[in-house]
């Protein structure tokens, strides 16, 4: 680890105000990728700004049909949620797996989210639920949000605040995971919603997508043979010695029919 | 049965400082004006260094030191050796080229070790070895195994022409062709025994502190085998005389082999701390451990198998190609040659086997021993091709193990491959893990399968291994620059408790409660009143260490013929003091007793009249502390049969291990329970190369698998619970009649799993590790998916 500055911040306008003074600053939210980058010396930030003393941003709550989940809640606490448990059960699973016990009490909803891991199983469920991303200057939908491997829609001295999921009507999430890493070789979140059929895919290309020829398949006849037919393009998949992009793209298919049939 | 002694299954002594955290590992320890040390190494697998300017880092915030490859060559330091000679094809000894402990001129794989940095701290030393300027000339790279000695491949070594180590050819090659020529049906294999990372949980770890006054340096290491590092670091690498160098290894977390080396880190440290005049400490972090440590494994191999109409195995021949990496590590030669040509037998009385083993060099990190150490890539050719056989001959699995097996009444049973087992009951073992397994109706269940979509398979491995390491002139006779006996001190104290010195060395296997069992058991003293001491060159006298199965075998006998001289010296002590002859005295249970009398006396007494020889026999020395060295006449040969059963997915490629039994023969059982955490520990680790652990290096020489998010250990969810069981038999010439249990799980497992994948899918090989990926493209090809 290289030598930065740390602040820890009480309010969100503090740490955006810290953000803005600093050469080269980022938020530091559960520390999960950021810390261990740092220790590595792949990343060399001027300055630290820990969001861990922001109250606000901390807790669960329901708003009428959807859920409200502050940006620094953790994943155990997600996973732990009756009130996730009970609208989106789908929701607070996919919280209870992510990494190991120590990642789950010190990651966060929005660090995940902002990190945008092409791997990471948050985003899947951001992007299939039709969840909002509300931070200190605005709100931005979830299909807005992810633009790119490790790129978000938010700007440098923009903080995620909380996260807002509608209810769905059913919604499964499936992972095949990397069996050394535990990450998304491939995660299919598959949500029945006021919108319609929502396909979020994780871990199969550069960002995470929409999958939208599954879902026009899926309007049609939800269930899993509907996916069958489906052409999963393979150039668009990552590839890397754990899998390929031929795996990857059967893996799409398998784990949304296997979502799918979650739902049912 | 003595409270607490053999067969009981007492819980471990040293838990409680490890739960507790106050275990006292290497880098726990710091000391008064500790500097700490960075290494620089290699960005590159295969370079030149033209030139290296430290002068940046030396004028760097808190540096101590900046020392390279040419400060270690004029203070005559090195280089690192292998302390095995294996004679090559044409006469020769195997090529050793130069390992200095620092680069000189030129850099051979990634991770390889150019300058040692020393600071006040180690974030200083970090910082500084970012600046130390090492102008580089890259060469192209060797990492391949199989194609290492092709013509045209580029040179590593100017004293290995094409990268060759050695070829060593064992066996009658013309008979074994004759028999080929006139065999019934010939089973060929063609395989890969993956590289491993060897990935002990504590990562290596060195301190070292010199004495100005006494000239005397004291190295606390991460070692399974203290005196051997004082050996060979005095020896041969020139660091200071024995007498003037301690090795400590303190608690150590775990090794499997890959600290038993003598490395570069640790042969710098010493020096380094004696040229700066300060105590230096390194710990490697876990990217040093995957890029430097002793890897495993890493052969390719064809297997062939010639046999009558019955199946009976006439003749098996086997190339091999291995991979000792850039460098030979401390015992690389002796690995892929003596530790697993000579287990080609296996079971069985296969009368005839020729084996060629070509040793390459690469541009990869060295390879040495990892747990097992060449009868897991043995046991997992044989077993494999065991299996293509009986493919082959329309026969069951289990069938043609038992047409070849050697039978019970033929031991001892002369290999045609030197080993000579001294006992074993294959048979016994097979039918208790086939009933255990419920074998025979496995149709039953993998019909059930299929209606859920999956495949079942089972998968058998019927394995022996040499173990104990050994008789000290058998491994002389084969090359090794070393005795392998064991030793052990029993000391009383005055006050009747009990010190035990093993040369042995516990990272994790229990000693400190199995050889207190040993002790209770013969002497009587109660168990809380023994200490096992050990890994500590000051305290215990020379010893050979741990590794090869062979404390318990080896060293756990040395500890018994201590106790017996004590309980001879006794006797002596007891008569005088009961007014008895000699020959009348009797010992049992913690008593000495004149035969026939009630007139006893506890050993804590006769310990106690040693000690304060008032009214003592003539002419006998005092003091109650016995030595005692143990050679034994044989290898040990634990063996057994494990039997996998797994549920293929065929739609992801998704292996589940649904049962697993292994029955093991490991003589006799001191400590049941510790037995069998050995047992889980090592099928976990032979799964762990089954299906997930591969390590890869790319073109260029870089480690692609340099860290757990691709390096793939086995966890808790890998695995199923185990059923464990034994199937015992006496080792004749071991006095404990034990045979060792550390290694047989890695060694056993690979086969079973992946014999068990094949039967699944109905294939002929699927290489390790069995990835989904790879299992899918074979169910794919197999017309499953």
């Amino acid at each position: 680890m290289y030598e930065f500055s740390y602040h820890k911040s009480a309010s969100v306008d503090g740490a955006v105000e810290a953000m803005n003074k600093a050469e080269d600053g980022k938020f530091v939210a559960g520390g999960q990728t950021m810390l261990p980058t740092m220790k590595h010396r792949l990343a060399a930030p001027s300055d630290i700004i820990d969001l861990g003393g922001i109250a606000e941003l901390v807790g669960i709550t329901v708003e009428g049909d959807s859920i409200n989940i502050g940006a620094m809640t953790t994943h155990a606490a997600v996973a732990a949620s009756g009130d996730v448990q009970t609208m989106i059960p789908m929701l607070a699973k996919l919280a209870g797996n992510i990494g190991d016990p120590a990642v789950r009490n010190r990651g966060t909803i929005g660090g995940s989210i902002a990190n945008n891991d092409p791997a990471a199983d948050y985003p899947a469920a951001v992007l299939a639920l039709g969840a909002t991303v509300k931070t200190n200057k605005r709100e931005i939908a979830g299909d807005d949000f992810f633009t790119g491997m490790f790129e978000t829609a938010l700007a440098d001295d923009e903080l995620i605040t909380s996260v807002s999921f509608p209810k769905p009507t059913a919604a499964a999430y499936m992972k095949f995971e990397n069996p050394a890493s535990r990450y998304a070789i491939v995660g299919v979140c598959v949500a029945k919603t006021d919108d319609g059929i929502r396909v979020a895919v994780t871990g199969a290309t550069p960002c995470v997508h929409r999958g939208k020829q599954l879902e026009e398949a899926l309007k049609g006849e939800f269930s899993s043979a509907a996916c069958v037919g489906v052409d999963v393009p393979e150039d668009q998949m990552n590839a890397d010695i754990h899998a390929s992009a031929e795996y990857r793209a059967h893996l799409v298919k398998v784990m949304t029919k296997r979502a799918v049939d979650a739902c049912t | 049965m003595v409270e607490n002694g053999i067969g009981a299954s007492v819980r471990r002594k040293e838990d409680k400082r490890f739960l507790i955290g106050k275990g006292n590992y290497t880098d726990d320890i710091n000391v008064a004006a500790q500097t700490h040390a960075y290494f620089v190494r290699s960005p590159h697998a295969h370079a030149t260094i033209n030139s290296i300017d430290t002068g940046e880092a030396m004028a760097s915030t808190g540096v101590v030191a900046v020392l390279t490859g040419d400060d270690l060559a004029a203070d005559g330091i090195g280089p690192l050796i292998c302390g095995v000679t294996v004679t090559s094809d044409d006469g020769e000894p195997h090529r050793a080229p130069a390992h200095p402990a620092l680069a000189q001129g030129k850099v051979n794989y990634v991770g390889d070790h150019v300058a040692i940095v020393i600071a006040e701290t180690l974030a200083q030393a970090r910082d500084a070895a970012e600046k130390v300027d090492i102008d580089y000339g890259v060469l192209p790279a060797v990492t391949d195994t199989g194609s290492a000695a092709d013509e045209g491949q580029q040179q590593i070594h100017e004293v290995a022409p094409n990268n060759m180590c050695f070829n060593w050819p064992f066996g009658e090659k013309d008979a074994v062709e004759a028999a080929f020529a006139s065999a019934h049906k010939i089973s060929t294999l063609d395989l890969v025994n993956n590289r491993m990372v060897t990935n002990p949980m504590e990562p290596r770890a060195a301190l070292g502190e010199y004495n100005e006054g006494t000239e005397e340096i004291t190295l606390h290491l991460t070692t399974q085998n203290p005196h051997v590092h004082r050996l060979v670091l005095s020896a041969f690498n020139n660091l200071a005389p024995e007498h003037k160098l301690r090795v400590v290894g303190p608690d150590v977390g775990g090794g499997f082999g890959a600290k038993i080396f003598v490395y570069a880190e640790e042969l710098v440290v010493g020096w380094a701390c004696r040229k700066v005049k300060r105590p230096v400490k390194w710990t490697s972090d876990r990217t040093e451990a995957f890029l430097s440590d002793a890897h495993g494994r890493d052969h390719v191999a064809t297997a062939e198998m010639a046999m009558d109409e019955n199946g009976k195995f006439l003749a098996m021949r086997v190339m091999t190609q291995a991979n000792l990496g850039a460098y030979l590590s401390t015992f690389a030669t002796m690995v892929p040659s003596y530790l697993y040509a000579f287990l080609l037998a296996g079971q069985y009385t296969t009368p005839l086997i020729y084996s060629e083993v070509k040793a390459v060099f690469t541009n990869t990190a060295p390879v040495d021993a990892c747990r097992g150490a060449g009868r897991p890539e043995a046991t997992y050719l044989v077993e494999r091709l065991v299996d293509v056989a009986a493919a082959d001959m329309g026969l069951d699995p289990a069938e043609i193990r038992r047409r070849n097996f050697i039978p019970v009444d033929a031991f001892p049973y002369q290999t045609p491959v030197v080993q000579c087992y001294d006992s074993g009951d294959y048979e016994a073992a097979l039918d208790k893990a086939m009933a255990m397994a419920d074998y025979d109706s496995f149709s039953a269940r993998a019909d059930e399968a299929r209606t859920r979509g999956k495949r079942r398979g089972i998968g058998l491995s019927s394995y022996v291994e040499a173990c104990g390491i050994a008789p000290s002139a058998a491994v002389g006779q084969l090359g090794a620059g070393v005795g392998l006996w064991e030793s052990a001190q029993v000391r009383f104290n005055p006050t009747g408790n009990v010190q035990v010195f093993t040369g042995a060395h516990s990272h994790g296997q229990g000693h400190e409660t199995t050889f207190a069992q040993l002790v209770t058991e013969q002497l009587g003293v109660p168990f809380e009143n023994i200490e096992v001491i050990h890994g500590d060159t000051a305290k215990t006298q020379f010893g050979m260490g741990t590794y090869g199965s062979r404390s318990l075998a080896v060293g756990g006998v040395a500890i018994a013929k201590a106790c017996e001289k004590l309980i001879a010296k006794g006797k002596k002590i007891a008569a005088h003091a009961l007014e008895a002859a000699e020959g009348d005295i009797e010992f049992a249970d913690g008593n000495f007793s004149v035969a026939g009398t009630d007139k006893a006396m506890n050993i804590a007494e006769v310990a106690f009249t040693a000690y304060v020889p008032h009214s003592y026999p003539e002419g006998l020395e005092p003091g109650f502390d016995e030595n005692a060295f143990f050679d034994p006449l044989n290898f040990s040969f634990p063996a057994g049969t494990h039997i996998c059963e797994v549920e293929v997915d065929p739609e992801t490629g998704v292996v589940e291990i649904v049962k697993y039994t292994a029955v093991d023969d490991f003589g006799k059982l001191v400590n049941p329970m510790i037995v069998e955490g050995q047992v889980h520990g090592g099928i976990v680790h032979g799964v762990g190369q089954a299906l997930l652990e591969g390590c890869r290096y790319d073109s260029e020489g870089q480690l692609i698998t340099a860290s757990y998010m691709d390096y793939a250990m086995p966890r808790a969810d890998n695995v199923p619970s185990f059923d464990v069981d034994y199937a015992p038999t006496n080792p004749p010439h071991n006095p404990l009649g034990v045979k060792g249990c550390g290694e047989a799980g890695a060694i056993g497992a690979p086969p079973a799993v992946i014999n068990a994948i094949s039967n699944a899918l109905g294939i002929k090989h699927i290489d390790m590790p069995a990835t989904p990926e790879n299992v899918w493209r074979a169910a794919q090809t197999a017309a499953l998916g």
